[in-house]
């Protein structure tokens, strides 16, 4: 045996043990990577026009909160995802609208009006931003979002253009 | 590069000792029937990681069991192929071990020096059974609740401690939600530890003992 090019038996066995091992492996192995990413592969991403309030209702200068719920099936259940903002006017013009999204831009936790700090204050990190969205103090890396997309309609509410994530 | 690290290891580790007497023992003249511990264990680890696969989406609670596991079959990408072979190993598991007990017991192995493998493969034996019976109860459906009314109602049926015994499986007098989850926590937890644990035991006594010699007619 030694010496001749023949594989030995020992070697066979060796080898084909390598072999079936690493196909289970493969068959087994791969389709279990996608079972455990797959919830990340889903496109979601519906789109629509949300009202958040009347128009009238908004004051010149005090920023007007809203919020709005969004449900989404989440594997077999039915998830409800909270969502919020301010709309600041600054004049009387219907187009001098900004509408703030208040998902704090640091690590997302949820910013809040305050009147005697004239700011919105985060309770995560004590971040902090101008009435328009700047940063004012804290960690965060850039201003506040803001749906760009809005509309007045007839009724005279006020709907912002949702996109899920 | 790749040989200092392995030299690294081997020098603390020591592969060649390893391999000599894990893989590398003296045998005595095999058959297939020799395999049968071998395919056991090779299902306890498949069932192992299926299991923790598994256990990504399921949710034992009596709300969401069903619905999580009809999610398993139908929504995610390969959750039929992961819970099939959870399911049809589980069986074969229990056929296997008992097979492989039979073998023990027909060619006579169990005998000195080897009789507490066989006492603690009675014990793994056991513990493959409750893995079973715990197991069947998660999907909560019809068949697997009621399976777990009559299994634990026969455990109830013992003289003097039945009672007892019945209240402590299911948690109460009546199956209910903290059935389903300590039946949960006996499957992927308490069981699973005990079987690792005489596992481990069973394949030292096997490395220090060797494989027995199938008797002669002379024996």
């Amino acid at each position: 045996m030694s010496g001749s090019n023949e594989l030995s038996r020992r070697d066979f066995i060796k080898v084909t043990t390598g072999i079936v091992g690493g196909l289970i492996g493969a068959v087994i192995g791969l389709p279990t990577v996608y079972y455990l990413i797959d919830p990340a592969l889903r496109e979601g991403g519906k789109e629509s026009w949300v009202p958040i309030g009347k128009f009238d209702d908004m004051q010149i200068g005090v920023p007007y909160p809203f919020s709005f719920t969004r449900v989404q099936v989440n594997g077999w259940e039915r998830t409800a995802s909270s969502f919020g903002g301010y709309a600041v006017r600054n004049s009387d013009d219907p187009a001098d609208l900004l509408v703030l999204n208040s998902t704090c831009t640091h690590l997302a936790c949820t910013v809040n009006w305050s009147e005697e700090a004239n700011a919105y204050l985060c309770p995560c990190h004590d971040a902090k931003f101008s009435i328009e969205g700047e940063v004012l103090d804290g960690p965060p890396p850039r201003p506040l979002d803001v749906y760009e997309e809005h509309r007045i309609t007839e009724d005279g509410i006020v709907e912002i253009f949702f996109k899920e994530a | 590069m790749w040989k200092n690290i392995y030299l690294w290891l081997d020098e603390r580790i020591g592969f060649n000792d390893l391999y000599a007497n894990l893989l590398d023992r003296p045998e005595p003249k095999t058959t297939w029937w020799n395999t049968l511990g071998s395919a056991s264990l090779f299902l306890f680890v498949m069932q192992g990681l299926t299991g923790i696969f598994l256990t990504v989406y399921y949710t034992p609670s009596p709300d969401h069991a069903y619905d999580s596991i009809n999610y398993i079959m139908e929504g995610v990408a390969f959750g039929w192929l992961i819970r099939g072979i959870h399911h049809w190993g589980a069986t074969l598991m229990v056929i296997l071990v008992f097979i492989h007990m039979l073998r023990v017991f027909y060619t006579a192995s169990f005998k000195y020096p080897r009789e507490l493998t066989w006492l603690i493969g009675i014990g793994l034996f056991l513990a493959t059974l409750g893995m079973g019976f715990t197991g069947y109860l998660l999907p909560w459906n019809q068949k697997s609740y009621w399976a777990t009314v009559v299994g634990t109602q026969i455990a109830g049926t013992v003289p003097f401690i039945g009672e007892f015994t019945l209240k402590v499986l299911r948690g109460g007098p009546e199956l209910s939600a903290l059935t389903l989850q300590r039946f949960f926590s006996a499957h992927i937890w308490i069981i699973p530890a005990v079987l690792a644990a005489l596992i481990g035991v069973h394949l030292f006594l096997i490395i220090k003992h060797g494989e027995s010699h199938f008797p002669t007619k002379e024996d």
